[in-house]
């Protein structure tokens, strides 16, 4: 066999084997793009609800695929005020992101999440005032004993600037004080991990994520639980929104309706960790305005 | 008669093949080339806009300490954007790491190389391999939970900072500076051993001075390339060093590196909007950077070429 004919054969069999590949790439193509696509894009918070959602409703919906992607609060109100995706996913109100024209878009609560100071076990710490959690997180109070725990300096944890969780935080949990500069982290569940072994650290994280590996101090005398967050006596807690630039498309709108229909906010939102905007027994404007419903 | 001229006149098929051959690299090497162009292009457009359409001033970027884009500054009415914590994060991981792992990097190329060949080459060189084959979230993950602790065993506080992020980087760009020291010490010609030999050099005298002399230029290759690989490290750095925008104090205190903040807050803002047109810029600053890198082994190159 000669070397030529060799390298022919060789050179057919990758051709046939690229072509082979493309034809079955594009028979098993995601056929959605013929039907229905709605892609979501944003919040990390928000993230796992809408795919779950996502998956039941295109059980019960043949032909229609949610396309679900994390990317952050930011990424999620940039992309949808673009018109990039039909969702825009964020932990906060449109109006308090910077560069985004929040009349273009129409928000759609579809979740509440409580968020709640995280700490570890041997600061011997139970309760925090408000006023304790500023000074902490500003740097006014540097060791767990100033504020009535064990001898042990403090070490704070901070998601990083500009996530939802933290946004929040400061703005119901410090009055709007902003958290000195300290470590920051990505996820959630990586606040509590590094909460759980650090001596001495606090942060904070969404009410899904408090186990028994920390403790979840009361803050102002108010225990962080959903029964708190409904009855309006425990103040550091966000809506979930959902944008669409404009009014949604049939498709869509159908979708939010699901996402907000009884079914949902009744088995997937508490069972996620979220709490049900059905069940609040006060809503909040984007000015921090509570009124009882 | 015809025949043959026709035949003489024709391409002949392998010059056919030829230029078909041709073809195929330089369409290859110009897609190459426009991606690169394309990548500058567009990470400058972003990163210089903080400049130019945001109107920060250079100086304040780069030797301002305070790192906050979405706070103004009541006094000058300017967002707090320095960025010399970071940079001085990066390149306070990059040096260190190059400084551990340098001696350890020869060390064991000078096993492979000229103390013990055949197990050297038997057992270090898959180990080597390895260590190169392992993904950066994997080594990150390590670093979280058995360096940090260690760290925070050692020194008190939280065990995040510049040593955890140094010793995770340690053994990340061991095995680059490693096999390229490999191949550099390969590349000694043998008649310089054995001329060193044979007017009497023990074999600790023939290494010291005259293979390591003479393959100094490719050892610092290897040490830049390493360190380029420090530099643009993201992942597992981040996910050991604390991620805080503060100059750094000490080394087990929490701080942060280019990478680090780029990819923690890339998601949180707004494209268009000041908070990311600055994120663009730290990026345009790790492209400047790699680029110094390569300018640098090549000019390492073209002094130290072996004569």
């Amino acid at each position: 066999m000669s070397k030529s004919y060799r390298g022919s054969i060789v050179f057919t069999i990758a051709a046939v084997a690229v072509v082979a590949a493309l034809g079955t790439a594009y028979a098993m193509r995601d056929k959605s793009a013929s039907n229905t696509s709605i892609t979501a894009v944003g919040s990390t918070a928000l993230q796992p609800l809408v795919e779950a959602a996502g998956e039941e409703y295109a059980k019960d919906n043949l032909g229609t695929f949610i396309n679900v992607q994390g990317g952050g609060t930011g990424t999620g109100l940039s992309q949808v005020s673009q018109g990039a995706v039909d969702i825009g996913n964020s932990d906060v109100f449109a109006e308090e992101k910077d560069g985004i024209d929040a009349k273009a878009l129409i928000d759609h609560q579809v979740a509440v999440v409580g968020i709640a100071p995280l700490l570890n076990k041997h600061n011997g710490v139970k309760n925090l005032t408000t006023k304790q959690l500023i000074s902490i997180f500003t740097g006014k109070v540097t060791n767990w004993k100033e504020v009535g725990g064990n001898d042990q300096k403090i070490v704070i944890i901070n998601r990083a600037a500009g996530s939802g969780t933290r946004a929040t935080f400061e703005q119901w949990g410090l009055n709007g004080a902003q958290s000195t500069e300290a470590q920051e982290q990505d996820s959630s569940g990586m606040v509590r991990s590094i909460v759980s072994t650090t001596p001495g650290a606090i942060s904070y994280a969404a009410f899904g994520y408090i186990d028994a590996s920390v403790v979840a101090p009361k803050v102002n005398g108010v225990k962080p639980t959903k029964q708190n967050v409904v009855s309006g006596k425990y103040a550091i807690w966000s809506y979930e929104h959902v944008y669409t630039k404009g009014k949604p498309s049939e498709p869509v709108a159908k979708f939010l309706n699901y996402l907000t229909s009884e079914k949902v906010q009744s088995t997937l939102v508490s069972k996620l960790g979220y709490i049900s905007i059905h069940d609040m027994k006060i809503s909040r404007d984007v000015n921090g305005q509570v009124t009882r419903k | 008669m015809d025949n043959i001229t026709k035949k003489l006149m024709q391409k002949s098929e392998s010059t056919h093949k030829d230029t078909i051959g041709r073809a195929v690299s330089l369409t290859a090497l110009a897609l190459i080339g426009i991606v690169v162009v394309a990548i500058f292009a567009f990470v400058l457009s972003r990163g210089l806009s903080t400049f130019f359409r945001d109107g920060v001033s250079v100086k304040d970027f780069l030797f301002g300490t305070t790192w906050n884009p979405s706070v103004t500054n009541p006094e000058t009415n300017q967002p707090y954007i320095g960025a010399l914590p970071m940079i001085i994060g990066s390149f306070l991981v990059t040096f260190l790491a190059a400084i551990v792992a340098t001696p350890f990097a020869i060390g064991t190329s000078l096993l492979m190389t000229e103390i013990a060949q055949k197990r050297g080459a038997k057992i270090m060189q898959p180990i080597i391999e390895l260590l190169v084959g392992i993904p950066s979230v994997v080594y990150g993950f390590i670093g979280l939970t058995v360096v940090v602790p260690f760290i925070r065993n050692i020194t008190g506080g939280s065990g995040f900072g510049i040593l955890s992020g140094t010793i995770v980087l340690f053994v990340m760009i061991l095995p680059t500076i490693t096999s390229m020291t490999v191949d550099t010490l390969k590349s000694v010609p043998r008649y310089y051993r054995e001329s060193a030999l044979a007017i009497g050099a023990t074999r600790w005298q023939m290494i010291y001075k005259v293979i390591l002399r003479s393959a100094t230029p490719g050892i610092m290759t290897a040490i830049v390339f390493g360190m380029a690989r420090a530099f643009g490290e993201a992942l597992a750095v981040q996910m050991v060093i604390g991620n805080a925008a503060l100059m750094p104090t000490g080394l087990a205190t929490p701080a942060s590196t280019l990478t680090s903040v780029l990819t923690m807050g890339i998601g949180n803002t707004v494209m268009g909007s000041l908070q990311n047109d600055v994120l663009w810029t730290l990026a345009m600053i790790l492209l400047l950077m790699s680029l110094v890198f390569n300018l640098i082994v090549r000019a390492i190159g073209r002094r130290g070429a072996m004569k």
